[in-house]
């Protein structure tokens, strides 16, 4: 385990063959190898479930499978496959249907249709990278279900992750790396505790509660009545959603992924025309405007694809930080830019929200997940919004990274600003959030103070059981 | 038009469309793989003009077509190279190369001018299937790259869906870090279907000066490489489709001869049809958003670097 940046990925990288140590060695089962490829570390049983799926989404499942297997004919080659997908299915309660294309199926069962690649090869030691992340609750325990029983065939699992009770609760040992470094290898779970893994990744010790000050909302900012929006397909996703957020506090909404919220953030951005309804901010009517003109109003926008529509990845930290501002005075001089000023305010912005970069004039692409994010809160926040709209603002990221990304909400929220905040995560919606309302089926369920409400009851709402 | 009529257009038609059926064959390869080639255009010249020169001094027309194949092979390395090795854009790379190939052949073929070739390849029917009325000419009494064309076709489409290889291609044209990440070896699935592509285009402008056109005369492919392109947008990136796709361009080139004189329109305004199709489909080749709408392969035109970090 290791924080945003550590190199766990990186590391595992190296042990598939798909980067290149510079020095080194490597020793599988007492011999020490040469992995030069993918195919040199499939030969000594070595298979990886990478963080992003390695899978081709027009091919059918076993066409996937069998992608450079050499054992399958050369006619027909799903034609094996097939059988032994099905036999592996039983075997391993990995339940696919070889005939479906990638691009249908849900995410839990992309990530089968890796492990089951990596069987069919004969993995010894299977190397799955933050497998966790993109899983519901449900599909995790399935996923940890069969780990367990390939780890009691006497294969070995290296499980990536940056969450302290997903070690506990799968691994035998852990190793800590941080910075690139190994700072406690191979230490047995039993005789370690979810404190010290923490203080060993971050190097310092963790506040687990932050401290929220009582409210004093103000006035109204944003205001959503009765709003309609469809999705890309054209279904009405949206239907008829109603809030107010006000100045100083933050307003959470809670929802299953896939309940109408990515079209709602995108509805009151701009980024969606709504069919029905009104948006109006710090009383000035945007609905159907362009991004450009409800975020000239003040409004930080956290999007949830970060790498698509918070960063543009082959330009510069240095230009993402002015993406928004480089138009105005002081950043720009008539229609030329000041590029000294730029580069001297990002250098300052890189400090102080402590983006991990080479340097300010690295791709923003090529940061790791943590920092992205640090760099789209330095540009959005150091502009004192009066609104931030904050979809799933900790997803994927360390211990560090979401306890600053959840200070700074905080501190804004404390200064005056109206938070909007889209999470899965209900300790996150708990922990922040001054009125949470539930989001189910394009509708709001319920509205409720934080004070009052709990994770029972917003889980009943969320899932519509009764 | 009389049944006779009919017949001969279409066998006139099927057998003008063969070259660009060879093209498309090739270039879907190509495409699938991930690889865009422009320059067909060039390399159906260079093609042309060595199938001429060999069969001058050898008069082996067999070894004509052969070294032609050969000479494609050698015009698409080039643009591998530059796209596959050196990450170059491929549209540029490619329209480099059918520059060059246009020009190349130009001086290669300045001595061949006009000069009569020492064979001919006469169509052959098929027995029985040649005597059936209307459709028996056209389609059983061609000559033998016609037959060989179609069947490449057939074949090519078996390969690209039904075996390993095919699954390897169109993985390294989708998503080659997938590919990579199973051990395909993406670099030479990728030079290998450039190859075939320019062994086709080759093939394709061998097929024009010996057997459509005989002989040799300067910009005599006159635009076909950019409609065998073209073709492969309309075709889907499928051979089997490519094969109608193919025929119907053919038959438009014919049609001008037959229609001008009942539809009353002029000649070179009926011979621009093909090529204003072919504006339309560079159109979606062009514009990766276009692209996508219509099922092509998701990296073609990307090249492909694997310590670059996917986000």
């Amino acid at each position: 385990m290791g924080e945003n940046g550590a190199g766990k990925t990186t590391l595992m990288n190296i042990l598939y063959g798909l980067y290149k140590p510079d020095e080194g060695r490597i020793f599988v089962r007492g011999h020490e190898v040469r992995i030069r490829g993918p195919r040199d570390a499939m030969k000594l049983g070595i298979g990886m479930v990478h963080q992003h799926f390695k899978l081709v989404p027009t091919l059918t499942v076993a066409e996937n499978v069998a992608l450079g297997l050499e054992e399958t004919g050369f006619f027909l080659p799903t034609k094996k496959i097939e059988k032994a997908i099905e036999e592996a299915a039983r075997r391993y309660g990995l339940d696919i249907d070889p005939d479906a294309k990638i691009w249908q199926l849900s995410v839990g069962e992309r990530q089968r249709v890796e492990i089951l690649k990596a069987l069919m090869r004969d993995a010894r030691v299977l190397i799955l990278d933050e497998p966790t992340t993109v899983l519901t609750p449900g599909e995790k325990e399935e996923l940890f279900r069969i780990l367990r029983k390939l780890a009691d065939e006497g294969r070995g699992i290296v499980f990536i992750t940056h969450k302290l009770d997903e070690v506990f609760r799968i691994a035998d040992r852990v190793t800590v790396l941080r910075k690139g470094r190994v700072v406690a290898s191979g230490v047995p779970t039993s005789e370690t505790t979810p404190r010290e893994l923490a203080k060993l990744m971050v190097g310092r010790e963790v506040g687990y509660k932050l401290a929220k000050r009582p409210k004093e909302p103000g006035e109204v900012v944003l205001k959503v009545e009765d709003l309609f929006a469809m999705d890309d397909r054209g279904t009405m996703v949206v239907k008829g959603v109603s809030f107010e957020v006000r100045r100083g506090e933050v307003f959470g909404i809670a929802g299953v992924a896939g309940n109408g919220q990515k079209e709602l953030v995108e509805a009151i951005v701009g980024l969606r025309k709504p069919e029905k309804g009104r948006v109006v901010i710090d009383s000035h009517d945007v609905t159907g405007r362009s991004p450009a003109e409800v975020l000239g109003l003040g409004v930080a926008f956290i999007p949830e694809d970060r790498a698509r529509y918070g960063i543009v990845p082959d330009l510069s930290v240095a230009e993402n930080l002015v993406l928004k501002a480089y138009r105005y005075p002081p950043f720009s001089k008539g229609m030329f830019l000041d590029v000294d000023y730029i580069r001297k305010w990002s250098e300052e912005l890189v400090a102080e929200y402590r983006i991990t970069t080479p340097s300010i004039d690295t791709p923003a692409g090529s940061l790791s997940g943590g920092n992205i994010q640090r760099l789209i809160l330095a540009r959005e926040l150091s502009t004192t919004p009066r609104l931030i709209i904050a979809s799933h603002p900790t997803y994927g990221l360390d211990v560090a990274a979401t306890e600053q990304v959840r200070a700074l909400l905080l501190k804004h929220r404390d200064e005056g600003a109206g938070v909007l905040l889209i999470s899965e995560d209900l300790d996150e919606l708990l922990e922040l959030s001054d009125r949470i309302a539930v989001m189910r089926d394009g509708r709001i369920v319920g509205i409720m103070d934080a004070s009052e409400a709990d994770v029972e009851e917003i889980g009943v709402l969320m899932s519509g059981a009764s | 038009m009389r049944p006779e009529v009919i017949s001969s257009v279409l066998q006139i038609a099927i057998r003008t469309g063969t070259p660009l059926l060879l093209g498309a064959i090739g270039e879907i390869y190509a495409e699938r793989s991930g690889v865009m080639n422009l320059g067909i255009e060039g390399i159906m010249a260079v093609g042309a003009v060595v199938g001429v020169a060999v069969s001058l001094a050898t008069g082996d027309v067999w070894l004509s077509f052969l070294l032609a194949c050969i000479a494609g092979v050698v015009m698409a390395l080039v643009h591998a190279f530059a796209s596959v090795s050196l990450y170059a854009n491929q549209v540029v790379s490619g329209l480099a190369l059918a520059m060059l190939g246009l020009g190349l052949s130009s001086l290669m073929g300045r001595s061949y001018v006009g000069k009569p070739l020492p064979h001919t390849i006469l169509p052959r029917p098929v027995p029985l299937l040649a005597d059936i009325p209307v459709i028996g000419p056209a389609l059983f009494y061609q000559d033998v790259l016609v037959y060989a064309a179609l069947a490449l076709a057939f074949v090519s489409w078996l390969v690209l869906f039904k075996t390993r290889w095919g699954i390897m291609i169109r993985a390294v044209g989708e998503d080659p870090s997938a590919a990579d990440a199973m051990g395909v070896n993406v670099y030479l699935v990728r030079y290998a279907c450039v190859a075939f592509g320019g062994a086709m285009a080759g093939l394709a402008g061998a097929y024009l000066s010996l057997v459509l056109r005989p002989g040799w005369t300067e910009g005599m492919t006159a635009g076909r490489g950019w409609i065998a392109f073209a073709l492969v947008i309309f075709a889907f990136w499928d051979p089997l489709k490519a094969i109608i796709g193919a025929y119907l361009f053919g038959a438009m080139e014919t049609l001008q001869f037959f229609l001008q004189v009942p539809l009353g329109i002029s000649a070179p305004l009926l011979g621009m049809l093909p090529y204003v199709a072919t504006i339309l489909a560079m159109l979606f080749a062009v514009s990766e958003t276009l692209r996508k709408h219509i099922g092509a392969p998701a990296a073609l035109g990307k090249p492909y670097i694997r310590e670059e970090k996917v986000i």
